[in-house]
């Protein structure tokens, strides 16, 4: 692309204003947002769901859904007037100079045309043709280190990967060579060791394109790693923008402060402090707001606050919308840190699971989803259940419930009686003593009941109450999950995500559960809700004596929640221990690699670990240990051969690998990992 | 400070509304919803009060001024007998507005349950029960009717049995392909765990989720089965003279089209097809109002 001369800046958005036409009413989405991002730099857009980062996405190539227009201000795209193109100019600025990349890689490539062709598709489009346009679509493969691009070509999308799909997705951004590459939330949905790849790669891309980067994400360590500067958005408004590390390590506006204290971080557990909570909720889309709009949740608001519209502060090359910036870190605490003191966890165990195998059946071949699991849990404690996706977590986790059968052999001990292996033959004690709270409360609240109703129907059938007694008991329940009566009449679809995800936890904990099964249980959530879910879980622990068992992704989640944990790769423990041991190590191989694979905030450059290639099928794991085909550390043969068997290396803290433990301490000495 | 009331629980005042006032507003704002509603209701009307506001007894005749053509006295002309054209298809609407009606709900009650149990339990249940249902399925409406008088005897409801049975297998389908997407959600695990009894989970649990494609096949459904109970009554199996339905009066006075006596059948075909489009219409409504 020849253009005479570039402008200054490749974006500009100038008092940009959106609204959303919602029954009626125009609703303001953007209010005047004033922000640049210079030729090739990376621009991160934080902030929690709802306060219209994929609403700029969207409006920088005026792609905005039918209801939404902009009602104000300027947007140039290398100098050139976005709002002055006509409909070709448009459709040729979206096709040559930006580009996007979405979320879900699954739904961005077509599903009924082969790889191949969706990428050369892109090239004769822009005028190639012949051999040059295949040529062109291989190099491009490679360009995303795709190994085999000229068999990758030949496949559909649905036979890609997660990590492979969005590699693709970018390689077809980055087809016509773009001038600004637009990334919201590119590894919002794929695993840390498959995140981590896509963010190398990201990065590498950065120092042989031009591109500037806009990326938006609700994940603060993923923009902390990736970005020059970073913007942070709150109800449509730029709250506070500067250089990346200053911003994260020195925040000058309270909406940045509070977030970054809802995370864990630095390892920290929940016996040494509550996280903090940002109280209240976002303002709703399109409501008017008078003077700051982080002012009733803000413990620094005054007045001046709630009646005047802070302006932009200019505190020299950075930026902060707060009357009281030079003071904002000073913010009180929503929610005090002090812990009432666990309660020693008692020595008999709770559950005691010996030899857990669940095998499927696919296509006439065994699929075995866990594999010869044995673990004990004991009152009051925490075991988290670590590992990619498709390493068996959730089978597991149905397998305890007994949602779905175990195969024959296996026990499952609940308080000394031992547990059918169906649901439907054990007993009404057995089954409100274990519960679960589901991923996605949307699947799990029947939509068509009430609060009440979804509560309630838990206390009769769990608790066996009816009547007065069920009413004072649901009363006291709702209660101790922090909702209020007029939470009870109203259906689950009024209700915001948190909200909706404290109801799930009051339902399993209506027959006074003695352990609680939580499926990622904050990880559809915003990082302040999360907080509030999480002190919230450790407070009915310390009150019930509740055991866990918690499934997370989210390594620096578990940490803070887990007293013990256990690292699962294709259906088989590979790592159980207290939680303390297996995160400082020494550590197994992949624990290293999936605790090297978190992005962190306060990121010292460390050399991280990268796992290459996806996990095997569990349809025909690798032989010998079934980690070995991506194993950073394999010593040989013996890898291949033989399965290490899971040893004790420290009391309570058992290993499978081949490396002696003070082997493994001595190599992962030279690599300090730092702890998610 | 307003900004306060803003931050309830429930931000966005749309959601405040219920799903059911939601669906009845956007039926409201739907054109197409309302002009079907409009010529269904003007059917329901003539069936209900046609008899008051019909010029003539739709059954009395009138042999002198038989096969007279339309004119001011008589709208549409008059048939064979000297019957009044207009009042007969005025009056037509009852019977067919009885039938096809009661029909549909045989079947969505049937259909419903079937669907619940075979999405439900799935498996052999599901294998046994949809392998019948499609055999059943496989035999023309006609057939079954013709068995059904040899049985039953001509009746209406004999009309409204053959088809709410032939009808129930197709909102079985329906209704099972809605259950089983329900089926895999969270909250029918959450059941189990409580140990709910499968009717509770079907009928408490699940059928409350589907009642929209319930609706929406219901309506699509009402459609057709106007259209059968016409046909039915036309080929003398269903309706029974000296009803003045408009398959019927079609039957009797097809023959007279070739002798230029057109008006004592254009008209009853014309309402049969006005009611069909207006249900149809209505359907289209109901089911752009639920899949918003």
């Amino acid at each position: 692309m020849t253009k005479s001369a570039k402008a200054e800046n490749a974006l500009e958005l100038r008092d940009l204003s959106v609204a959303y036409r919602v029954a009626g009413r125009n609703r303001a989405v953007l209010r005047n947002l004033s922000l640049n991002i210079g030729q090739g730099e990376a621009y991160g857009l934080v902030g929690e769901s709802g306060c219209g980062k994929s609403t700029v996405a969207l409006t920088v190539v005026r792609y905005l859904p039918r209801n939404g227009s902009i009602t104000g201000g300027a947007i140039s795209l290398d100098g050139q007037d976005v709002m002055k193109l006509d409909a070709e100019a448009l459709r040729r600025a979206r096709a040559e100079s930006v580009s996007m990349v979405y979320q879900d890689p699954g739904k961005a490539l077509n599903p009924s045309i082969r790889v191949g062709r969706q990428l050369t598709e892109i090239f004769e489009l822009g005028g190639i043709t012949g051999k040059a346009v295949e040529d062109r679509a291989v190099a491009m493969l490679n360009r995303v280190r795709i190994s085999d691009p000229t068999s990758v070509m030949q496949r559909y999308p649905h036979q890609l990967s997660g990590g492979m799909q969005q590699r693709v997705a970018i390689a077809m951004a980055l087809a016509n060579d773009p001038s600004m590459l637009i990334l919201d939330e590119p590894t919002t949905g794929l695993d840390a060791t498959v995140e981590a790849e896509v963010l190398d790669l990201i990065a590498q891309l950065r120092q042989e394109l031009s591109a500037s980067i806009l990326f938006i994400s609700h994940n603060l360590a993923v923009v902390s790693n990736m970005c020059d500067r970073v913007g942070v958005l709150y109800a449509g408004m730029l709250v506070e923008e500067g250089p990346t590390e200053v911003v994260f390590n020195d925040p000058r506006h309270p909406y940045t402060v509070a977030l970054l204290r809802c995370l864990p971080r630095g390892g920290q557990r929940k016996d040494q402090g509550r996280l903090d909570t940002i109280p209240g909720f976002l303002p709703g889309i399109g409501v008017d707001i008078k003077g700051c709009a982080f002012a009733d949740r803000c413990a620094l608001a005054d007045d001046r606050c709630r009646s005047e519209l802070p302006p932009l502060y200019d505190l020299g090359g950075r930026l902060s919308r707060c009357f009281y910036h030079e003071k904002a870190q000073a913010l009180p605490r929503a929610t005090p840190s002090d812990v009432a003191p666990a309660p020693k966890a008692a020595a008999v165990p709770v559950l005691r699971v010996a030899g857990l195998n669940k095998t499927y059946s696919s296509h006439g071949h065994a699929l075995r989803a866990v594999k010869d699991v044995s673990l004990d849990l004991r009152p009051g404690e925490t075991l988290g259940l670590v590992g990619e996706s498709g390493s068996g977590k959730t089978t597991f986790a149905r397998l305890l419930l007994g949602l779905v059968p175990p195969d024959d052999g296996g026990t499952i001990v609940l308080e000394g009686k031992a547990l059918a292996p169906r649901l439907e033959n054990r007993s009404d004690d057995q089954i409100k003593a274990m519960q679960i709270v589901f991923q996605n409360p949307d699947s799990a609240l029947n939509r068509s009941h009430s609060i009440r109703h979804l509560i309630g129907r838990a206390l009769k059938r769990l608790a066996g109450l009816s009547g007065k007694a069920l009413e004072a008991r649901l009363n006291d329940l709702v209660r101790s999950v922090r909702l209020t009566d007029r939470h009870l009449a109203v259906k689950p679809r009024q209700l915001s995500g948190g909200l909706k995800q404290r109801v799930a936890i009051a339902r399993a904990f209506a027959g006074d559960p003695r352990i609680v099964v939580c499926d990622e249980p904050t990880s559809a959530l915003d990082v302040s809700v999360q907080a509030a879910i999480l002190n919230l879980l450790a407070d009915l622990q310390s009150k019930e004596d509740v055991s866990y068992i918690f499934i997370s992704h989210d390594l620096a989640v578990v940490r803070y929640l887990s007293d013990k944990i256990a690292v699962l790769y294709l259906g088989r423990i590979m790592e159980l221990g207290p939680s303390e041991d297996v995160f400082s190590g020494p550590h197994h191989p992949y624990t290293e690699a999936l605790l090297s694979a978190v992005p962190k905030l306060d990121q010292t450059e460390t050399a991280r670990i990268r796992l290459d290639g996806e996990i095997p099928s569990a349809t025909n794991p690798p032989s010998g240990c079934v980690f070995h085909t991506r194993c950073p550390r394999k010593i040989g043969a013996i890898c291949e051969q033989q399965e290490p068997p899971l040893s004790e290396a420290q009391p309570g803290h058992s290993i499978r690998c081949h490396i002696p433990y003070e082997e493994l301490a001595r190599l992962q000495k030279e690599v300090v990992t730092e702890p998610a | 400070m307003s900004a306060v009331q803003t931050t309830s629980p429930t931000p966005d005042d749309t959601r405040k509304r219920g799903p059911l006032a939601e669906v009845l507003l956007s039926l409201l704002r739907s054109g197409t919803f309302l002009t079907g509603f409009a010529i269904v209701m003007f059917w329901v009307a003539c069936a209900l009060f046609g008899e008051h506001f019909a010029p003539y007894d739709p059954l009395a005749d009138d042999i002198i001024n038989a096969l007279a053509p339309p004119s001011a006295e008589h709208w549409f002309g008059t048939d064979q007998i000297g019957r009044d054209v207009f009042s007969r298809v005025i009056v037509g609407s009852r019977d067919i507005l009885t039938v096809a009606p009661l029909a549909t709900l045989l079947a969505t009650v049937a259909g419903t349950a079937l669907g619940l149990l075979t999405g439900y339990f799935r498996g052999l249940v599901d294998d046994v029960v949809s392998r019948i249902l499609e055999a059943f399925m496989a035999i023309p409406v006609v057939i079954v009717a013709l068995l059904a008088i040899v049985a039953l005897g001509t009746s209406k409801t004999t009309v409204i049995v053959v088809i709410g049975l032939s009808f129930a297998p197709i909102i079985a389908r329906t209704v099972r392909s809605a259950v089983l997407a329900e089926r895999e959600l969270d909250y029918v695990a959450a059941a189990q765990l409580r140990h709910e009894s499968a009717a509770h989970t079907m009928f408490v649990e699940i059928l409350p989720n589907v009642i929209p494609p319930i609706l929406v096949e219901t309506t699509v459904r009402l459609g057709y089965a106007i259209f059968a109970v016409a046909t039915l009554s036309f080929m003398g199996f269903g309706i029974q003279p000296p009803s003045p339905d408009w398959g019927l009066s079609i039957s009797n006075n097809y023959g007279m089209i070739g002798g230029g006596f057109w008006w004592t059948v254009l008209f009853d075909a014309l309402a049969i097809a006005s009611l069909v489009i207006g249900v149809n219409l209505a359907a289209d409504g109901v089911h752009g109002a639920l899949n918003d």
